[in-house]
């Protein structure tokens, strides 16, 4: 069981305005889940979010140097999580960045210009999937609320390019062991996330940042990859990103941020993309030296020639100087991989990795259930054929890849609640991993066995002494002796349970 | 009452005939239905539609 979490920003447009400010939308985004939320929400808390801090080392060393924390350290059992004090320092909100955290233990907030839903710690790659879905679902119901409340139209996408150069994302976060050497960790994933695309990509039509040549490629965010490390995520976008806040204990973990993936409207790439990731990472940890052999010659540019490839039959270099193609490195992948499931949820994504590669081999688009650059391409495509022009000489020639309808339907694809996938969906021509109960359910509900569930019980329980929660804190505001506010530090996130948390969800407010 | 069984070779305990055939024009009809969809909603003003999708970057 590995933790991981996906946060996804939102494309955002007002139908009727397209001029308008996108972060004052996604301002009134955030304050409509609040009323869709009713009580059941929680401001964030920044107290634990200090760059400057997080390179000190560990949250002791943080908690001893801020001035407005005192500790407590006799109070409460020190071993199930500290609770420490904090003086009140009013409670300002800055409205262009307000936060919501859920009873699903999620936060829903304004990043830079976009609405952004990370979803809560999970522990397997089908959990993943589930509260994507619910983000997807909670990101409806918001914007069916800000109708309502701001008497505008506005509409959501869950893509990652506007074709025009921006480029927003949709990043997994692992969980992964402290004590893996960082440059293995580069070398050992680096070729993994170069070839996973071609299950995993979502599709695009044009080539470049801009768009600026005509075509389809597999993957929306490739043309914006142009470092193989680094710690940008917004500009000089790297393969693997070396930010550094672990939201856990220094000492054993880090929390490896990935940018490269796409916003996916299929169910099936979400778990292939957390699912094989994490399993990758397990053969690294376990510093397995066949994945030596598929180290890549030059990374940044493979990613493009991948991505620019949809036969799949395109080589890309090795370090050892040989060839191999995207799905040849995702097949040896797989081989190493099959060692280190070790439970259901593992084997349920190596069951549905082969799958994927048997049919990709067979032929790409024989794939459209699944994979979902193939499903849009295949859907692209028969809208070419039916806009063909018909030569004299009786030839058709399909519908350019510059005309406009194609473009509009690559970005309608993926509009929350009625866009093309969601109705190839609804079609039945989509592989389904979770129900709509299911997710119904997720969105109010937390994972039961992460410390989601924690943060999640106590929002959902008794929202009127949260004050402020985080990924590592929630933060409560109740009549006490002392008078101040207690930080209660969930540093664990294999941790699903608090023992003052657990009291005060069975107390009635 | 029997099923009348219409197989050429006859194998009466033989499980009905597959129908692959059935699957793929289900899926050709609903891909047609929605590409009408598709073609109504993008007859007036895809190219207006594309150009009006602006957004900033995110990370």
């Amino acid at each position: 069981m590995r933790i991981v979490g996906i946060e996804t920003e939102y494309g955002i447009v007002d139908p009727a305005n397209p001029q308008a400010n996108p972060i004052l939308m996604s301002s009134r985004l955030v304050e409509a889940c609040r009323q869709w939320a009713g009580d059941n929400t929680a401001r964030w808390d920044y107290g634990g979010e200090d760059p400057l801090q997080d390179q000190r080392g560990s949250r002791r060393e943080r908690s001893q140097a801020h001035p407005d924390m005192l500790t407590d350290e006799s109070e409460f059992d020190r071993g199930a999580g500290k609770v420490t004090l904090r003086r009140r320092r009013g409670s300002w909100e800055d409205p262009a960045h307000l936060n919501a955290v859920l009873a699903n233990g999620a936060r829903f907030y304004v990043d830079h210009a976009h609405p952004e839903y990370s979803g809560p710690e999970v522990s397997s790659a089908r959990d993943a999937v589930l509260w994507d879905r619910a983000g997807d679902a909670i990101t409806l119901e918001a914007a069916s609320q800000y109708r309502e409340s701001e008497g505008l139209d506005i509409a959501l996408y869950k893509n990652n390019v506007d074709g025009k150069g921006a480029s927003y994302g949709t990043h997994e976060n692992f969980l992964v062991r402290r004590d893996v050497n960082f440059d293995d960790l580069i070398r050992r994933l680096t070729p993994h996330l170069v070839t996973r695309q071609v299950m995993t990509g979502a599709g695009r039509v044009g080539l470049g940042q801009r768009g600026e040549h005509e075509g389809f490629q597999i993957s929306q965010r490739a043309d914006y990859m142009e470092a193989e490390v680094g710690l940008e995520t917004t500009l000089r976008r790297p393969i693997i990103n070396t930010r550094d806040e672990p939201h856990a204990d220094r000492a054993q973990w880090r929390r490896l941020h990935v940018i490269i993936g796409d916003a996916n409207c299929f169910e099936m790439p979400v778990l292939l993309k957390v699912g094989t990731t994490s399993l990758v990472l397990a053969a690294v940890e376990a510093q397995d030296e066949r994945l030596d052999a598929l180290e890549l010659a030059d990374a940044v540019p493979a990613v493009q020639t991948v991505s620019h490839d949809v036969s799949l039959r395109v080589t890309i270099p090795l370090a050892t100087g040989e060839n191999a193609t995207a799905l040849e490195i995702q097949r040896a992948l797989l081989g190493i991989c099959r060692d280190y499931a070790t439970d259901a949820g593992d084997h349920l994504v190596l069951v549905h990795w082969e799958r994927v590669l048997d049919a990709l081999e067979r032929d790409p688009m024989s794939a459209s259930k699944d994979v979902e650059w193939v499903a849009k391409l295949a859907l692209l495509g028969r809208l070419r054929e039916r806009h063909a022009t018909v030569h004299p000489d009786g030839t058709a020639e399909p519908l350019a890849w510059t005309d406009a309808r194609l473009a509009a339907l690559d970005v309608q694809w993926s509009r929350l609640g009625d866009g093309w996938a969601h109705k190839l969906t609804q079609a039945g021509q989509v592989t389904r991993l979770t129900d709509d109960a299911e997710v119904a359910e997720a969105m109010k509900r937390a994972p039961r066995d992460t410390r989601a569930a924690a943060r999640a019980r106590l929002i959902a329980a008794r929202p009127d002494i949260v004050d402020a929660a985080g990924w590592a804190s929630v933060v409560l505001d109740r009549d006490t002796e002392h008078g101040e506010l207690e930080v209660i530090h969930l540093d664990d996130p294999h941790r699903a349970s608090h023992p003052l948390i657990d009291a005060l969800a069975s107390q009635r407010a | 009452m029997p099923q009348t069984h219409s197989s050429s070779h006859g194998y009466e305990d033989e499980t009905p005939e597959p129908a692959p055939a059935p699957a793929k024009v289900e899926s050709t009809d609903a891909l047609d239905s929605l590409l009408d969809e598709i073609d109504d909603s993008l007859q007036v003003n895809a190219e207006q539609f594309v150009r009006s999708f602006v957004q900033k970057g995110g990370q």
